[in-house]
């Protein structure tokens, strides 16, 4: 008996001893192949530090003189992602319903989440030039960008707090004789909104961040002002352009956490 | 007599396990009726077949029917308008309430089955229904709870929240599922009382599984026993002899043949229901 014991254990060891350096081995293999892909050379970092003094140098002091168009064009970036994010939660509530293998039968909800894999596949920037191209230059592309993708984001987020809901409540609502809809309805939202509600108000946290850059491929907002600046090496002027851009959003999560914390 | 509930041929299988073999039986109006076992005999399921959720194996000859509607047949669950299947209704071990609502919306849901569509999805109570879901919660003794959180209840006041939907919903039949298996001695008192009234003096039928003896003795007229997935026993309750509860549990542990000391004498008064 002592010895099959010990021989189990000296197996078990045995398995673990190679399986652990193999791990290893695996995962420097894999982070020294995306080394080499990444281009990653520290040593630019040291030979171009002279250079990159003198470009921190141009950025202070910012200059002022056209913050108030700033805030302005930070104002619309703002409304920009509250639309985009509006239009998206609303359409994500159905579509994370027809994604949840609990609510739809497969012959919905596969079509459905191959769909918003597409949404959240390509990102706001392609999807913004793209409208561009549907409703021409201004906000209005950068909005209907960040709607389309933030809705394959949220659908699926959404749909996996469906499918982690508990099935209890659904169960005694259907008893009582009421339909699917009413089931879904009383059993099941009350049960998903807190957690709808947080990763709403995350995705307009993050789509306001996004906003800031769409104006770079002509979606509108702060990201024009920003994209000019740069490309005219006016470094001064793109270090106040950042500064509304951090304050805005610092503020913005700040609110948003407040009513995460006031509805939750 | 004429049979509200009848049962034929009920087979079902979890995987290669046979839950439920060949069960039949008729429950006429106006009874109250234990399904008694030990666990793992098929009570749940077979109850939960009455009501259609869950379905007898598929191509199998089982027929269920309650108040006049075939709930199943073949395995097969038939449709029903929400008005016929709201004549029935269903009371939970888990009780089953949405947590994050309110004690009066949780008993407001018991009106959804009669309810228009427009409004039901709107949730646009009407006064009469606000009065009908106060009566309900008075007759289980919960009408100071109303505006509480449903998760902020005991398990007593949660199972009584429950029974209190069903009373909203007007239901002909109640199928109660272990109502008592996760409460204390004293609140599964009540419930089994509140249930007992619902019996007498509404005339509503009420289907109860349980798994101790002792309290389907005191409640119920008739029991209908299963053993490992095949009726055992179905007649009056006293001829529930010693002999053949020791033959219904021979495979069980004693806990369950219904010596538990914890069930309180039936000396105290309850509050007043009705």
């Amino acid at each position: 008996m002592a010895t099959t014991i010990s021989d189990e254990m000296q197996v078990r060891a045995g398995r673990r001893s190679w399986k652990k350096p193999l791990c290893w081995a695996v995962a420097l293999l894999v982070l020294s192949w995306a080394w080499q892909g990444a281009g990653i050379a520290p040593g630019l970092l040291l030979d171009n530090f002279d250079n990159m003094v003198v470009l921190a140098g141009d950025f202070v002091p910012p200059t002022f003189g056209n913050l108030m168009r700033y805030v302005q064009e930070m104002l619309v970036t703002i409304q920009i992602a509250i639309w985009g994010t509006l239009l998206a939660v609303i359409c994500a509530v159905p579509f994370g319903l027809f994604s949840a293998s609990n609510i739809a039968p497969w012959w919905i909800n596969q079509p459905v989440r191959r769909l918003m894999d597409a949404c959240r596949a390509i990102n706001e920037l392609v999807f913004a030039m793209l409208f561009v191209v549907a409703v021409g230059l201004g906000p209005f592309a950068g909005t209907l960008a960040l709607f389309v993708h933030t809705t394959g984001v949220l659908a699926k987020l959404f749909s996996e707090a469906v499918e982690a809901a508990d099935a209890g409540p659904m169960e005694g609502i259907r008893v009582t004789g009421a339909g699917r809809l009413e089931e879904i309805a009383f059993g099941l939202i009350p049960q998903v909104l807190p957690l709808w509600l947080s990763v709403s108000l995350y995705r307009f946290e993050s789509n306001i961040r996004s906003a800031t850059v769409l104006g770079m491929v002509g979606g509108g907002g702060i990201g024009v002002s920003l994209w000019q600046t740069l490309r005219g090496f006016d470094y001064a002027e793109a270090a106040t352009i950042m500064l509304v851009i951090i304050v805005a959003v610092s503020l913005l999560d700040m609110l948003s956490q407040q009513v995460r914390k006031r509805f939750i | 007599m004429t049979a509200i509930i009848s049962v034929e041929r009920l087979d079902k299988s979890f995987g290669t396990h046979a839950a439920l073999r060949e069960v039949g039986f008729e429950i006429a109006s106006g009874e109250m009726v234990t399904l008694i076992g030990p666990s793992g005999s098929g009570k749940s399921t077979l109850l939960r077949h009455l009501i259609g959720l869950t379905r007898a194996d598929r191509h199998s000859h089982s027929h269920v029917r309650v108040l006049d509607r075939d709930v199943q047949h073949g395995g097969r669950l038939l449709g029903a308008s929400r008005e016929q299947r709201c004549r029935a209704g269903y009371i939970f071990q888990q009780f089953n309430l949405v947590s994050r609502l309110s004690v009066m919306t949780n008993v407001l849901i018991g009106h959804l089955g009669g309810m228009p569509r427009w409004r039901s999805l709107a949730g646009r109570f009407t006064r009469q229904e606000h009065e009908a879901a106060l009566h309900a919660m008075a007759r289980v003794g919960i009408e100071e709870l109303a505006e509480q959180r449903a998760n902020t209840l005991s398990g007593g006041q949660m199972q009584r929240v429950a029974i209190a939907r069903a009373l909203v919903q007007d239901a002909e039949v109640i199928l109660a599922d272990e109502p008592i298996a996760s409460l204390d001695p004293r609140s599964a008192r009540e419930v089994m009382e509140i249930l007992q009234r619902i019996n007498r003096e509404d005339g509503r039928t009420v289907v109860i599984t349980l798994h101790q003896v002792d309290v389907a003795r005191r409640y119920c007229q008739r029991a209908i026993a299963l053993k490992k997935g095949r009726l055992y026993y179905d007649g009056p309750i006293a001829g529930l002899t010693d002999t053949r509860l020791q033959a219904l549990y021979e495979d069980a542990g004693l806990d369950e043949l219904g010596t538990r000391e914890d069930w309180p004498p039936a000396t105290e008064p309850l509050h007043a229901v009705g």
